[in-house]
């Protein structure tokens, strides 16, 4: 415990060791993303590797994509300072997998292609459904990848131990540059196999910890939240409540939360577009098993590692280093397992960002090059080799972009975007996903009422929120400017049943009737597979 | 291989009759046998999902009961999330492929034995949806 109060004052650990570490994971995986991305010729290899996956590695890769740094240190974090509370994140990111197995991911993989639109345009009016489609997705993969920009900005200061502004810019410009280079390279293919690597190293990692913690309380879990006790002096820490049990107002924020986690996952663009990275939809079903045992198997881990840090680093000595709550689960590994063990788990939490980001922009970059580009700009028929030339374009705008934002938003008050990011998605693509596969009657203009609405309403809502504006901890880090008139800081329990109301109402007051032949098509293809998308034979 | 052209990337067909296909016995059972299985399962496992988030958030003195050693219900109730899932899941799949997978193979085959789907039929050209 000494030792680690007086590392805590600066960085803990080796910065050297921590970079050298994570440059090794850097060359191994550079080398993997070479060697898989020589087949790199057509849309279907770039946006979805030739549809060539199998539903274990996609799987892996789905957990790779998913499980963010906000995941991994966030709830670490969370729970051990504000005890349970940080729990219930990780139930509602879990049982939000049922909603993709269950309803979306086989039928998204028999009727798509590359994007989350073509699915919803399958059988409405092309060009708006689909303009509307990648809006949505853009704004999702943009607040996602700003949040994990942000992010590596405070990561560094905790693991390299770079304080200053510059240092940490430079840092977000390598984490961006390097993001580039893999999706410019691999596409699909380099990305995948970068989010499997660092999927198995950080559930690994996360495993042997929390068989390290236990074996330390004697494999007794009960012990363990006795010490959790002890050392934090709340006994709260193992009930609900101390977050978001304050006030009336932070339990229905707290409903309106878990709405948007369980609702959102399975809309997220990026979750979406790695369905298409599997040959049938069996293999779509089988990649969502996959996912959901590793991620539910993470999330356990998080569990005992929260506690274990309340436990052996305390809560105090973590709200005190430099990233606040984010810095508990890399100080529980350096009092377990010293410099080392840091360098390895501050090099996961690295390629975390890496893959997380390097998803996200892959996904932006197919929205834009394969909706918007191919499908309204060439209306169908873009020149041989256009499409991928213009997504591998839009890598790198999208590459610099998150750069530029990264370095803006460090230090800013951020975390509100993952969470927005999933409200976006349950209002804006949920609803519409679900009309579009199981109500006959849903038209055009029911979709694109639903979408926009859902959209506009999330995000004027957050505008208008107490993270924006109103106290020190917001965004705006004023009190003198007030325009929180929406007292929660989560929209979802206000813009999802919106979203679908709109979609209702929008369909019910549309006296067009869409074309039954596409609804019959699309009904039959998305059940059975007849004319889905084949792997391409390399 | 490797380019659009060649890598059987589509197979539009124009030429089945789907509202057909959709009228048939067959794809009716296939379509109700699915949607009979994930409505009520999935609206199942949100509404435990939504009593949990409101146990947690309402009712605190329950949640904080203590069950084994300092093990306490909250706790329990949020592991019980985790085996629900794992359950369901691996129900799902079971189901999946005793019921669905037969049924839809079925008039898969059915469709592509008329000259849909298989490589030669495959269009040519990237068709736009």
């Amino acid at each position: 415990m000494r030792s680690l109060e007086a590392a805590a004052v600066t960085s803990p650990g080796e910065p050297w060791l921590n970079i050298a570490i994570f440059g090794a994971f850097v060359a191994i995986t550079m080398i993997i993303v070479f060697r898989a991305s020589r087949n790199n010729k057509t849309a279907a290899d770039y946006y979805a590797a030739g549809r060539s996956f199998t539903g274990g590695q996609n799987g892996s890769a789905i957990a790779g994509d998913y499980l963010s740094a906000a995941s991994f240190l966030g709830i670490v974090g969370a729970i051990a300072i504000t005890g349970y509370d940080g729990f219930l994140y990780s139930i509602g990111f879990l049982v939000a997998w049922l909603v993709a197995l269950l309803l979306v991911a086989e039928l998204l993989r028999n009727t798509g292609k590359f994007t989350m639109a073509d699915v919803l345009s399958f059988r409405l009016k092309q060009r708006p459904v689909r303009i509307a489609a990648a809006t949505t997705t853009l704004v999702v993969c943009f607040f996602y990848l700003l949040a994990q920009m942000a992010g590596a900005g405070g990561l560094v200061s905790l693991l390299l131990g770079v304080g200053d502004q510059l240092g940490q810019a430079l840092v977000i410009t390598v984490v961006g540059a390097l993001m580039i280079l893999y999706v410019l390279i691999g596409g699909m293919k380099g990305t995948t196999w970068v989010q499997i690597i660092k999927a198995v190293l950080l559930i690994a990692g996360a495993g042997v910890m929390t068989v390290w913690v236990l074996a330390i309380n004697g494999f007794n879990f009960s012990t363990l939240l006795d010490n959790a006790v002890a050392i934090s002096g709340n006994p709260e820490i193992l009930n609900p409540g101390i977050k978001y049990g304050v006030s009336d107002v932070a339990k229905v924020d707290f409903l309106s939360l878990g709405l948007a986690l369980v609702l959102g996952t399975a809309a997220l663009p990026h979750v979406l577009m790695r369905f298409y990275t599997v040959p049938t939809a069996k293999e779509a079903r089988k990649s969502v098993v996959w996912a959901i045992w590793l991620i539910g198997i993470f999330y356990v881990f998080t569990l005992v590692l929260g506690y274990g840090a309340a436990a052996l680093v305390g809560p105090e000595a973590i709200a005190a280093a430099p990233g606040g709550p984010n810095s508990a689960a890399p100080l529980l590994a350096f009092e377990l397992g010293g410099p080392l063990l840091l360098g390895l788990i501050s090099a996961i939490a690295f390629a975390t960002i890496l893959a997380v980001v390097a998803g996200l922009t892959i996904t932006a970059a197919a929205s834009f090059a394969h909706d918007i580009y191919a499908s309204v700009v060439k209306k169908g028929k873009p020149a041989a080799g256009a499409e991928v030339k213009v997504a591998r374009r839009t890598v790198v705008i999208i590459g610099v972009v998150a750069i530029i934002g990264g370095i803006g938003a460090n230090g800013q008050n951020v975390a509100f975007l993952v969470a927005l990011a999933f409200a976006v998605a349950a209002s804006a693509n949920l609803p519409t996903i679900v009309y579009s596969l199981f109500w006959k009657r849903f038209t055009t203009q029911g979709a694109l009422w639903s979408m926009y609405g859902g959209l506009a309403s999330a995000i004027l809502l957050i505008a208008f929120s107490p993270v924006v504006s109103g106290s020190v901890t917001s965004m705006l880090k004023s009190e003198e400017i007030n325009f929180a008139i929406f007292p929660l800081s989560n929209p979802g329990i206000v813009s999802i049943p919106l979203a679908f109301f709109l979609g209702w109402l929008g369909t019910v007051l549309d006296k067009t009737v869409e074309s039954p032949a596409k609804q019959s098509e699309m009904e039959v293809r998305s059940l059975t597979g007849v004319g889905a998308e084949k792997a391409s034979h390399h | 291989m490797g380019n659009d052209a060649l890598s059987a990337e589509t197979a539009t067909a124009t030429d089945v009759d789907y509202r057909a296909v959709q009228e048939s016995a067959e794809f009716r059972t296939l379509r109700r046998t699915h949607r009979r299985f994930v409505f009520p399962v999935l609206g199942a496992c949100l509404l435990w999902y939504l009593a949990y988030v409101l146990l947690a958030g309402y009712a605190h003195d329950f949640m904080s009961t203590p069950v084994f050693g300092s093990i306490n219900v909250a706790i329990l109730l949020g592991l019980a999330q985790v085996v629900t899932t794992f359950a369901v899941t691996t129900w799902y799949v079971s189901f999946a492929n005793r019921k669905l997978d037969p049924l839809s193979e079925e008039i898969r085959d059915e469709l592509e034995t008329d000259g849909l789907g298989t490589p030669a039929a495959a269009s040519q050209v990237e068709v736009n949806r």
